[in-house]
């Protein structure tokens, strides 16, 4: 079991917790608060990979994670005002009951 | 596999689900600061410093802080009387515990890892500070562009609502 393993194995636990929470909870934040998780644990994959690669001088998987970063912050940013936008109009933020376009 | 690596996941893996499985999402959002603390001192473990340093800028100030507003906005603070997981949730859970299954046993059975790297490589900011502004100077720019469209998308997509009911109310 080398570190990398280890890195590997956290960054996946982190995405399968993510993943069980965005699917199972029913606050919409709460979703939004998975999804970020999965990201993160996907930026931890390409920093391990990139500290334990065979190419460490090549800066890709740093510069990688800080776009990763970047856009992880627009997305969080715009589903939170979706969140707010969809409160204000069904009064809820329970995704089973906006239902509105269920057959 | 050191001992303060060890510490760190298992802080940084027991408030992911205490986020993922508390009543109170204002505990859920403090928890998921935690987390992202602890994936921030992974980060520099791997002596990855700048990216643990804006893990902590973005994430702990920024995203966990916009959680934590919308949260109050919609007032979520208030503890929810009914059930907190959807009634399927056995099916969400199986599903995530066979996605695990699957990541680990790749991670395990594969080849293609490299065993150990004796080099600790390292990333100054100077250095990355001169990629990104030769090598990767086009994404940069796209991802401006793609912050100012998510900025003006996120405050028209709040307001919007509330301009609408003034506007009828005037009628």
């Amino acid at each position: 079991m080398t570190p990398l393993h280890g890195y590997l194995f956290v960054a996946a636990l982190l995405f399968a917790i993510g993943f069980a929470g965005a699917v199972t909870r029913r606050n919409a934040i709460v979703v939004l608060i998975g999804i970020e998780l999965m990201l993160n644990a996907a930026n931890l994959n390409f920093i391990a990979f990139w500290r334990f690669g065979p190419h460490p001088d090549e800066l890709t998987g740093i510069v990688f994670v800080l776009f990763s970063i970047a856009v992880a912050a627009a997305e969080a940013a715009v589903g939170l005002a979706l969140i707010i936008s969809v409160y204000r109009h069904y009064k809820t933020t329970n995704v089973d009951r906006i239902d509105s376009m269920r057959g | 596999m050191t001992a303060v690596f060890i510490i760190l996941s298992l802080v940084t893996v027991a408030s992911a689900i205490a986020a993922m499985t508390l009543r109170n999402l204002v505990h859920c959002a403090l928890s998921l600061a935690v987390t992202f603390a602890g994936l921030a001192a992974l980060y520099l473990q791997l002596n990855a410093q700048f990216v643990g340093f804006a893990q902590i800028l973005v994430y702990v100030g920024a995203v966990a802080i916009l959680i934590v507003f919308a949260i109050l906005l919609t007032r979520g603070s208030e503890p929810p009387a009914e059930a907190i997981f959807s009634s399927k949730w056995f099916v969400g859970v199986a599903v995530a515990s066979v996605v695990f299954a699957v990541i680990a046993a790749a991670v395990l059975s594969s080849r293609a890892l490299p065993s150990e790297s004796a080099s600790m490589p390292s990333a100054s900011v100077r250095q990355l500070g001169d990629e990104l502004m030769t090598r990767y100077i086009l994404p940069l720019e796209v991802l401006g562009l793609l912050l100012t469209a998510a900025l003006i998308g996120a405050v028209i997509l709040a307001l919007r609502e509330t301009a609408n009911e003034q506007s009828g109310g005037a009628k």
